[in-house]
């Protein structure tokens, strides 16, 4: 039987490039004896109380669905939490929307907000799905290389020579993955202004708040005239290591909170009932946790980029998140060779920067939300790998 | 708590120079303030946690947990009571509770007889000791912290976005 026409795909998702991570991750599977470095999750464990109140709803029977917008006690304490955080007003109502992680709130945001061929402008390098999934909702990427910039910072003449009248919004993610760069407050409001300037839409994800280490984090829609035109994404995957749990929510005016919830009813339902259950427990009991990760994180960075530094791979140390982004260039190689040797020769697995964008062809992403121990014994495995490649 | 004190009671080897870049300090100032720690007496001592399964000693060794009721000394409270007996080498930890009773002791000997020895012949022996309850140790579940018994978890993914 001829299967070709059965078979066919959407031409756009058949357009879409494999993920640069997918590749590595295959090469690393079935390999014994491999510190991974590679890891984009916290290594802690979710804290006891969140994961005992998740299952101790589940004992009470509660397996059922929520309300789309999510369970109002839990948008009644991420309101709480973004006022007294950041002291930004959202109606739990009608401006805040629970979903499945940010990355269900920012296709949510895409799609709801896009027609075909609107240009959203980010950051290279970003999260590997960005450039995908605006591709998908029918954008189109328009990206500001940021590989060689001071923290792989975003500059305001940079955002406003990118404009164009189909710009339709502007995709921020601080502290980043896989740069861990964020934003001063001024220099946000310089950003901010261009923004307000050209009326863009901004779509700012704020996943790894908790975890900024030099200064407090400052939310977008925290600054002048910034909450009205800012989708804030946010979740509980990062600070309150719950990825498995698939929380997370976005605030917003409530026409595009109520846009973005029509396309969630129809496709998602509503985010799980029990990870809104352990996400209340959180919200509620969970920010002492939060901090104490937070020091540990900060410590490791400090190591980690000490550590790579001494061993002659430029590192610069990162603001936020826990990721670092080192460039291979002095030891004479590019990142996906180091990553691909490392790991055949001493068993590390880090991610080639190529995976984040097109201009990442010299680092290499390693992530130190790994014990204090694997960190210190992968350190040791690449002096020894570049003692033996210089 | 300074954070080089909790470096140091999770892992009391870390070198200063791995503090300093831990923290942020320099190198001067943790040895400083390690040496000021130790001085005076905030850091007591620096000693390996064993896992008493692991170290050949789970059976010759028993732990136990004893209830000490006492009559309190005029003008001397519990204190001088509780010297006699936590100076007793088989006292490991000595606590002055509230409750229903007074003195609760962390008593290791060699063998339940030793224990009951040092119960019947030292301990109920004082003259201010009115009761005692003894609590032998079965299992350890999680000390200082540290859960002691292997638990599984889950392995994340090598890679992952």
């Amino acid at each position: 039987m001829d299967t070709a026409r059965v078979h066919q795909v959407n031409t756009v998702v058949a357009q879409l490039p494999p993920s640069g991570i997918r590749a590595f991750f295959d090469l690393v599977l079935g390999m014994e004896g491999v510190i991974s470095l590679g890891v984009g999750e916290p290594d802690f464990v979710t804290p006891w109380h969140v994961r005992e109140h998740a299952i101790f709803a589940l004992e009470k029977g509660y397996t059922s669905y929520t309300s789309n917008k999510g369970l109002r006690e839990l948008r009644t304490q991420i309101a709480a939490f973004v006022e007294r955080q950041y002291g930004v007003l959202y109606d739990s109502e009608d401006e805040i929307l629970v979903t499945v992680g940010v990355s269900e709130a920012l296709d949510l945001a895409l799609r709801a907000m896009l027609n075909p061929g609107d240009e959203v402008i980010t950051h290279d390098p970003c999260y590997v799905s960005y450039a995908p999934i605006i591709t998908l909702a029918g954008g189109v990427p328009v990206l500001l290389d940021t590989w060689a910039a001071p923290g792989f910072k975003v500059t305001p003449a940079q955002l406003r020579a990118a404009i164009t009248p189909r710009t339709r919004a502007v995709l921020l993610n601080y502290p980043a993955n896989p740069t861990g760069a964020s934003y001063t407050r001024s220099e946000l409001e310089a950003l901010a202004a261009v923004l307000i300037e050209h009326d863009l839409l901004l779509l700012s994800d704020e996943i790894y708040d908790a975890l900024s280490y030099e200064a407090a984090h400052v939310a977008m829609p925290s600054l002048p005239g910034m909450r009205d035109r800012t989708i804030y994404l946010n979740g509980f995957s990062k600070g309150h290591a719950m990825t498995g749990f698939r929380l997370g929510y976005a605030c917003g005016p409530a026409p595009l909170l109520a846009a973005m919830t029509k396309i969630h009813q129809y496709t998602m339902l509503c985010a799980p009932i029990v990870s809104q259950m352990a996400g209340i427990e959180a919200l509620q009991h969970g920010m002492a946790d939060v901090f104490e990760m937070v020091v540990e994180y900060n410590q490791r960075r400090r190591f980690v980029v000490h550590a790579l530094n001494e061993i002659g791979l430029d590192c610069h140390l990162p603001q936020g998140a826990f990721y670092v982004l080192p460039s291979t260039r002095r030891i004479g190689m590019d990142g996906l060779t180091f990553a691909t040797k490392l790991l055949q020769e001493q068993r590390v697995a880090v991610v080639p920067g190529t995976a984040f964008g097109a201009g990442g062809t010299q680092h290499v992403r390693m992530a130190y939300a790994s014990s204090l121990a694997h960190l210190k014994e992968a350190m040791t495995r690449i002096t020894r790998f570049v003692r033996d490649h210089t | 708590m300074d954070e080089i004190l909790k470096l140091l009671v999770d892992d009391a080897r870390t070198p200063p120079a791995q503090l300093a870049v831990m923290t942020g300090r320099p190198e001067a100032d943790v040895r400083a303030a390690i040496a000021r720690y130790e001085q005076d007496g905030t850091i007591v001592k620096y000693r390996a946690i064993l896992n008493p399964e692991k170290t050949g000693e789970a059976n010759g060794l028993v732990r136990a947990w004893i209830e000490v009721s006492i009559t309190p000394q005029r003008g001397q409270g519990f204190d001088a009571i509780a010297a006699r007996i936590y100076q007793f080498k088989e006292v490991q930890s000595c606590y002055l509770l509230s409750g229903g009773y007074d003195l609760l002791l962390l008593v290791e000997c060699g063998s339940l007889r030793e224990v009951g020895a040092f119960v019947a012949e030292k301990l109920a022996a004082q003259e201010n000791v009115t009761r005692t309850a003894t609590h032998f140790l079965l299992k350890v579940y999680k000390e200082h912290g540290d859960v002691l018994q292997p638990t599984e978890t889950m392995p994340r993914l090598p890679i992952s976005m």
